[in-house]
C-alpha cells in the first residue's frame, strides 16, 4: 500500500512498503554473507608464500621477456598467416551452415514451429555450448594436427553465434514489407529475396564481421592444442621458456586483433 | 468483376471479424468501405487475396473461386490482385525501380528475379508506370530516401505493373497530409477508370471517401450496414455505422477521432509466416 494517509489528512506516497524495505535490507544482508562465506572457501587452499612473492616473479618473467626476439619475426609470418586463414575460413564455413539453421530457426519463415523450429535451435545451442578450444582437441583426435581442425573447430564454435543472432534479425523484420510481396503473387524463394534478405543484409554483415573479430582471437589459441597457426609456436616458447619469443608472439597476437578491429570498423561503416 | 458471397471470418481467438458479409464490384467501379477500427474492414480485403484464410462463405474474381485455389494456383491468382498498403509497405531497403519490378514476382522464375533480369517488356511496362504516376526521375533512389506521397505511388506503380483486375487498397491515405492525401485518392480513381479495375479501398476519412467515390460501403462489427451512394451518408447512417456521435457538426471533432483510430498499434490479425 504505497499511498496512504499522513498525520494531516493529506495524500503521502513512498515507492515501497515498510515490509518491502524490510525484505530488500535482508537481500543485502544476505548477499554481504554469502560473499564472506565464498571468500573463506576461495582462498582456503591458497599457498600465501607463493602470493607474496608474487610480484617478484612477474617482474622476473617480465625481465626474461624484455626485449622480445626480433629475430623471430620470421619465423612467425607463416603460422600468423595460417592464424589469419584459419579465422576467415573457419567464419566462411559458419556463415555457409548457420545462414540455413537461422531461417529454419526464426519464428516467421521456418517451415514447422512444432518439429522443425526445435531441431534448428538445439544445433544453434548445442555449438555454441562447446568452446572452440575443446572443438579443437576432439578435432586434433579425430583429423590429426593441422590447420584443417582448427578451420572446423572455428567454423562449428561460430554456426551458434552467426546462427542465433541471425535468426533473431530475422524475427524482428519488418512485416508489412514481406506481406506486400506475398501480395503479389511472388513463390516463397522470391519472398526470402526481395522482402527478407533486404532487411536483414545489415544485420547480416554486421554479425559476420564482428564473429570474424572474434575467430581472430580464438584461432590464435586453437593453435594451444595441436589445430594449426601461431598457437603453436606459443605452445612450443612456452615449454621451452623463451620468454623473449613469448613476448614476441603476445605483440603479433596484438597487432593482428588491431588489424581486425580496424577492418571490421571499416566494414561496419560501409554497410550502415 | 468481385463477387463475395458470406463471407466469415473467425479468429483462433474466437473474435469474429466478419460475419457474413455479400459485396459485389463490378468492373471499373471503385467502392469506399467506411467503419470503426475494428469493424473488420482489413480483414475483409485481407479475405480477398487470402493474405487472411476466411473461415467460410466464397469469393469470385470473375468466374475464378478463389477460396477453393491450392496453394500455387493461389499464388497466380494474386498476380490479378494489387495491394496498396497504409504505411506503402516498400522494401526499404531496394530501389524503386526493384520495388516497381517486384510486381512481376509472380509471372517472373526465381532466378531472373534472384538476378534482377527481368524481361525488357516488364522494364519498359515499369517505366511507363513510373512515367504515369510521375516517379520517372526517382528510378534509381532507394525507396527509404522518398516522401510519404511518393512513397505511395511508388505503392500504386507496383501494384499496376502486376497488371491487375482489380486493386484491393488499405487506408491509402492515413499516413499523408491532406493535399498529398487528395492527390493520391484522385490518382487511384483515375487509374481505376482508365483501366476499368474494380477497387475496394478502406478509408478512415468519411469526407475524403465522399469527395471521390461514389459508392460507399459501411461496415461495423463484421456485417454491412450501408451500401449505396456517397450522397447517402446522412447523419443517420453514419450513427448506425459508427454509433452516436453529433454528426451534423463538420470536420475539426471528426478529425481528433480519427487520430485517436489511428494511434492503435500493429494489429494481431496481420502478423502471419510467410
Amino acid at each position: 500500500m504505497p499511498t496512504a494517509r499522513a498525520a494531516d489528512g493529506a495524500s503521502a506516497w513512498r515507492r515501497t512498503t515498510r515490509a518491502q524495505d524490510l525484505l530488500r535490507w535482508f537481500a543485502w544482508l544476505l548477499l554481504a554473507a554469502l560473499f564472506v562465506f565464498s571468500w573463506n572457501v576461495m582462498t582456503k587452499d591458497t599457498i600465501w608464500a607463493f602470493v607474496r612473492d608474487a610480484p617478484a616473479q612477474a617482474a622476473d618473467i617480465g625481465g626474461r621477456m624484455m626485449p622480445p626476439r626480433w629475430s623471430y619475426i620470421v619465423q612467425l609470418s607463416r603460422p600468423l598467416w595460417d592464424t589469419l586463414s584459419i579465422a576467415t575460413l573457419g567464419t566462411l564455413l559458419a556463415i555457409l551452415l548457420a545462414v540455413p539453421v537461422a531461417f529454419l530457426a526464426a519464428r516467421n519463415t521456418t517451415p514447422s514451429v512444432m518439429f522443425v523450429r526445435p531441431v534448428a535451435l538445439l544445433i544453434i545451442v548445442a555449438t555454441r555450448s562447446i568452446n572452440s578450444l575443446i572443438w579443437a582437441l576432439l578435432l586434433v583426435t579425430v583429423l590429426g594436427p593441422g590447420v584443417l581442425a582448427g578451420i572446423i573447430a572455428i567454423g562449428l564454435r561460430s554456426i551458434g553465434f552467426v546462427g542465433k543472432l541471425l535468426y533473431e534479425a530475422i524475427e524482428e523484420i519488418d512485416h508489412a514489407q514481406v506481406e506486400a510481396v506475398v501480395a503479389t503473387g511472388a513463390a516463397p524463394a522470391q519472398v526470402i529475396d526481395y522482402a527478407i534478405v533486404p532487411q536483414i543484409l545489415p544485420a547480416f554483415a554486421g554479425i559476420s564481421v564482428f564473429r570474424w573479430d572474434i575467430n581472430i582471437r580464438e584461432s590464435s589459441v586453437v593453435g594451444l592444442v595441436g589445430a594449426g597457426g601461431i598457437g603453436l609456436n606459443l605452445e612450443a616458447s612456452l615449454n621451452t621458456l623463451a620468454w623473449s619469443q613469448v613476448s614476441l608472439i603476445l605483440l603479433a597476437i596484438l597487432g593482428t586483433v588491431l588489424f581486425s578491429e580496424w577492418v571490421s570498423a571499416k566494414v561496419r561503416h560501409a554497410i550502415i | 468483376m468481385l463477387r463475395i458471397e458470406g463471407l466469415v471470418k473467425r479468429y483462433r481467438t474466437g473474435d469474429i471479424a466478419l460475419d457474413g458479409v455479400d459485396l459485389v464490384v463490378p468492373a471499373g467501379e471503385v467502392v469506399g468501405l467506411i467503419g470503426p477500427s475494428g469493424a473488420g474492414k482489413s480483414t475483409l480485403i485481407r479475405c480477398v487475396n487470402r493474405l487472411v484464410e476466411p473461415t467460410a462463405g466464397t469469393i469470385h474474381l470473375g468466374e475464378l473461386d478463389v477460396t477453393a485455389l491450392s496453394r500455387r494456383d493461389l499464388r497466380r491468382a494474386r498476380r490479378r490482385m494489387g495491394m496498396i498498403f497504409q504505411e506503402f509497405a516498400l522494401v526499404e531497403r531496394l530501389t524503386v525501380m526493384e520495388n516497381v519490378l517486384s510486381g512481376r514476382l509472380g509471372y517472373v522464375a526465381f532466378w531472373r528475379s534472384f538476378l534482377r533480369r527481368f524481361s525488357a517488356a516488364d522494364v519498359r511496362g515499369a517505366f511507363a508506370t513510373l512515367d504515369r504516376v510521375g516517379l520517372l526521375d526517382h528510378v534509381d533512389k532507394r525507396a527509404d530516401a522518398l516522401s510519404g506521397g511518393q512513397r505511395q505511388r511508388v505503392g500504386i506503380a507496383r501494384a499496376l505493373l502486376q497488371g491487375p483486375d482489380l486493386l484491393l487498397i488499405d487506408e491509402p491515405t492515413a499516413s499523408l497530409d491532406p493535399k498529398t492525401s487528395r492527390q493520391i485518392m484522385r490518382l487511384i480513381t483515375e487509374l481505376c477508370a482508365e483501366r476499368q479495375l474494380a477497387a475496394v479501398v478502406n478509408i478512415h476519412d468519411v469526407a475524403l471517401a465522399q469527395l471521390f467515390l461514389k459508392r460507399i460501403v459501411g461496415l461495423r462489427a463484421g456485417v454491412l450496414v450501408y451500401d449505396g451512394p456517397s450522397e447517402g451518408l446522412t447523419p443517420e447512417v453514419l450513427t448506425r455505422i459508427y454509433g452516436e456521435e453529433d454528426w451534423t457538426r463538420t470536420h475539426g471533432d471528426a478529425d481528433a477521432d480519427d487520430d485517436a483510430a489511428r494511434a492503435t498499434g500493429p494489429r494481431p490479425e496481420l502478423i502471419r509466416a510467410v
